[in-house]
């Protein structure tokens, strides 16, 4: 077994820098890496360049990080919930790349899959596609998408063993089981932290191979978006 | 005239047996509520989940269990977690058979603008784009005017494209409208509504032929 296990936040987010280029995963609010996120406004890491669908909310998730000016450019599909990341995007004071939901999970994905680009008909006739070879196959017109280059990725799993097999739970699966491994180096952070053994190879989402370094993270908030219920 | 939750009744008519469907956000959400009994449907939303239910009791909800719209739901048995590129993998090898989405704007060559409005408006495309150009059967929930009272069923979009030319159908509050080769042809209107009202409320010319039919709304 190749022991991936960190102590702490602090341990796994070593050798994150100014002006690198980070994917975290996530869906609105859930399944986002929370420790990971709190320890980067913690340490003012500035000019960041993050790779996410969403952005968070103005006190949860990416707001945070956004409310402190660490971001200097955004990629995202969807950036709706978000008063402060639409102020910061309309004053020029933050760069966005919005891309279609489903080319940007693709576009980790090809990066986790060591496949530099791909073509799909998303954003075709669009601005999306400006710039950008387009090709028809099959009597169809597609638009090329290179696969994302990153320096960290940040994933948030349900379940992980120390050799960072990676289990997710729901909907928290999202981009997070697109991102690992997609970039030099993933981070793991995991609700429970368990010894070898503990998991079943048939039942690990994400194999050890695709994680450099797994913690377990405290307090997860999981706060939801929209809370829909219905009465008994 | 309709309500919004008498054009999701109206659209879930289109959704038949055994259909996987793609719901968006607002009143599509909706049409779940009247699927007719006896159609075996799956839902599909594309933060990776097949098998979507109702919204769950108060007290049971779980945050790692949400929709596309970042709404708390349950899942029916038979349902499936998946990530996001496979989602959208499902959805691009079309094994979804209905896409039922919202739009700002929908032209008579099928085009749809649904998720920027420069210089206003710009929230992103989220997974609409990616469910516009490859979903076969693609019908508009809408209503058929703005808040400024300007029609949304055009010649052409003025907005950022979504997609082109892949709208099949709108169902608007006056009216259902298909896109056809040559335009949009009205085929049914809503109960009390004449046919002069619906092309005075429509900027793109409409194909009118025979005696339209009211809509069923039941």
């Amino acid at each position: 077994m190749i022991n991936k296990k960190v102590n702490n936040v602090q341990e796994a987010l070593q050798g994150i820098e100014n002006g690198m280029t980070i994917m975290l995963g996530g869906f609105g609010l859930c399944g986002i890496p929370e420790n990971s996120i709190a320890e980067l406004v913690q340490k003012e890491t500035r000019d960041l360049t993050c790779i996410s669908n969403n952005a968070g909310v103005d006190e949860f998730g990416l707001g945070l990080l956004l409310k402190k000016h660490q971001i200097k450019k955004m990629i995202s599909s969807y950036v709706g919930e978000n008063a402060e990341f639409e102020r910061q995007m309309l004053s020029g004071e933050l760069d966005v790349e919005l891309t279609p939901q489903g080319t940007l999970a693709e576009k980790c994905r090809a990066a986790q899959a060591g496949i530099p680009a791909f073509f799909t008909p998303a954003g075709f006739g669009t601005e999306v596609a400006e710039g950008k070879e387009t090709r028809e196959f099959n009597g169809k017109m597609h638009v090329m998408e290179l696969a994302y280059k990153a320096d960290f990725a940040i994933v948030k799993a349900w379940k992980g063993d120390e050799a960072g097999n990676l289990i997710f739970k729901g909907t928290a699966r999202n981009f997070n089981a697109c991102m690992a491994g997609a970039a030099k180096i993933t981070i793991a952070e995991v609700e429970h932290l368990l010894p070898v053994g503990s998991l079943d190879p048939n039942e690990i989402h994400i194999p050890g191979i695709m994680v450099q370094r797994i913690f377990k993270g405290d307090n997860f908030e999981k706060r939801i978006e929209q809370r829909t219920v219905r009465k008994k | 005239m309709l309500t919004k939750e008498d054009i999701a009744k109206r659209i879930a008519k289109e959704v038949k047996d055994r259909y996987y469907v793609n719901l968006g956000i607002g009143i599509p959400t909706l049409v779940a509520n009247f699927v007719p009994d006896g159609i075996d449907v799956e839902f599909q939303s594309e933060n990776g989940v097949l098998g979507m239910g109702p919204f769950p009791f108060e007290g049971e909800e779980d945050a790692d269990i949400i929709n596309a719209g970042k709404q708390t739901i349950t899942t029916l048995p038979g349902a499936s977690f998946f990530d996001s590129a496979f989602s959208f993998g499902m959805i691009r090898s079309k094994k979804v058979d209905l896409t039922i989405l919202g739009a700002m704007e929908v032209a008579e060559n099928g085009d749809i603008a649904n998720w920027k409005i420069p210089g206003k408006m710009v929230k992103g495309m989220g997974g609409a784009m990616d469910l516009v150009a490859s979903a076969e059967n693609i019908i508009v929930a809408m209503m058929h005017v703005n808040r400024a009272g300007e029609s949304k069923i055009l010649k052409r979009c003025t907005l950022p494209l979504t997609g082109v030319g892949c709208v099949k159908k709108v169902v608007t509050e006056l009216a259902v409208l298909e896109v056809t080769t040559k335009g949009f042809k009205l085929l049914e209107r809503a109960p009390g509504v004449t046919v002069e009202q619906i092309i005075a409320a429509t900027e793109a010319e409409l194909i009118i032929e025979g005696e339209i039919p009211e809509m069923v709304i039941a």
